[in-house]
C-alpha cells in the first residue's frame, strides 16, 4: 500500500538537513506533527492506565473497630477518631440525643479536613466552602464532586462500633 | 526550483497544513476525554471508562495515519526535487 511506504530513502540526516531550502518547511511541520501523534498516544496511555486502574481496583475489606462510648460524645459534640487505618481520619458527630452519625473527614473536593459547624448544623470544608449534610453527607453548596463516605456504625450496649463504608458516587 | 515543482511544494503544504490543523482537533478532543474519563472515574462512574478508552484509541490511530499521510506527502515532494 503506497501510504505505508518507507517515507524516505535517504538518510536520516539528509532528512533533517536538506540542502534544498524549501524542504525546511516540510521537515519543521513533519517535526511537528510527529509530535503532536506522540502527545496523543500519550492521551491515550492515560486513558488505558484509567482502565487499567478500574479493572484491577480490590474491594476494600473494613475492619470492625470500636470508635468510643456513648457518654463520650454530649449532644451537638463530636469525636475525631481514626478508621479504616490509622492514615483514615473520621468525624463522629451526636446532633440529637439518639443520632450518631460518622463520616471520613477528608472533604471530596481536595481532602481538606471537614468540621462540624454545630450552629449551622452542617459539616463544613474550611478551604473552599464546601458544606455537606449531616443527616447523609451529601454536598449542600460548593465544589466537592460527590458526598462525604458514611462510616457504618453499629451500636453495642454503650459502644459505638464501626463496621464499613459507604462510599457513594457523585451526581 | 521549476515552476511545476514550486505549485506541487505549495500544494503539500496546504495538504499537510491541513492535516496538522485535524490531528490539532483530534488532540483537543482526546485531552478533553481524559480530563472528562478521569473526574468520572474520581467520582465513582467507573462504566465511562471502556468506552472512553477505546475512543481515545480511535483518535490516537486517526492522528497515526494523518502523521502518515502527512510523510507520504513530504516524501513525494522531495522525489519531485
Amino acid at each position: 500500500m503506497k501510504l505505508f511506504r518507507p517515507a524516505n530513502k535517504e538518510p536520516l540526516w539528509k532528512d533533517e538537513f536538506s540542502i534544498h531550502r524549501a524542504d525546511e518547511q516540510y521537515v519543521s511541520r513533519r517535526q511537528f506533527t510527529k509530535f503532536l501523534v506522540l502527545t496523543s498516544l500519550g492521551m491515550f496511555v492515560g486513558n488505558a492506565w484509567i482502565l487499567a486502574r478500574s479493572w484491577f481496583r480490590k474491594t476494600p475489606v473494613y475492619p470492625q473497630k470500636i470508635i468510643c462510648s456513648t457518654k463520650d460524645v454530649p449532644v451537638g459534640g463530636v469525636w475525631l477518631f481514626r478508621y479504616p487505618t490509622q492514615k483514615d481520619a473520621g468525624i463522629l458527630i451526636r446532633p440529637d440525643e439518639e443520632t450518631y452519625v460518622a463520616y471520613s473527614q477528608k472533604c471530596t473536593h481536595l481532602s481538606c479536613a471537614v468540621y462540624y459547624a454545630r450552629e449551622r448544623n452542617r459539616l463544613e470544608c474550611p478551604c473552599h466552602e464546601g458544606y455537606f449534610s449531616v443527616k447523609s453527607g451529601d454536598v449542600l453548596q460548593g465544589p466537592p464532586p460527590r458526598p462525604l463516605p458514611r462510616i457504618v456504625l453499629e451500636r453495642r450496649g454503650d459502644e459505638l462500633v464501626a463496621v464499613g463504608m459507604e462510599i457513594r458516587k457523585g451526581t | 526550483m521549476e515552476p511545476q515543482n514550486r505549485t506541487t511544494h505549495r500544494h503539500g503544504l496546504t495538504a499537510i497544513d491541513g492535516a496538522l490543523a485535524l490531528i490539532a482537533i483530534l488532540l483537543i478532543i482526546q485531552m478533553w476525554l481524559l480530563t472528562a474519563t478521569l473526574d468520572s472515574y474520581l467520582a465513582g462512574h467507573s462504566e465511562v471508562v471502556l468506552p472512553a478508552a477505546i475512543v481515545s484509541g480511535v483518535l490516537f490511530l486517526a492522528c497515526a495515519g494523518l502523521h502518515l499521510f502527512v510523510r507520504r506527502i513530504d516524501a513525494d515532494a522531495r522525489e519531485n526535487h
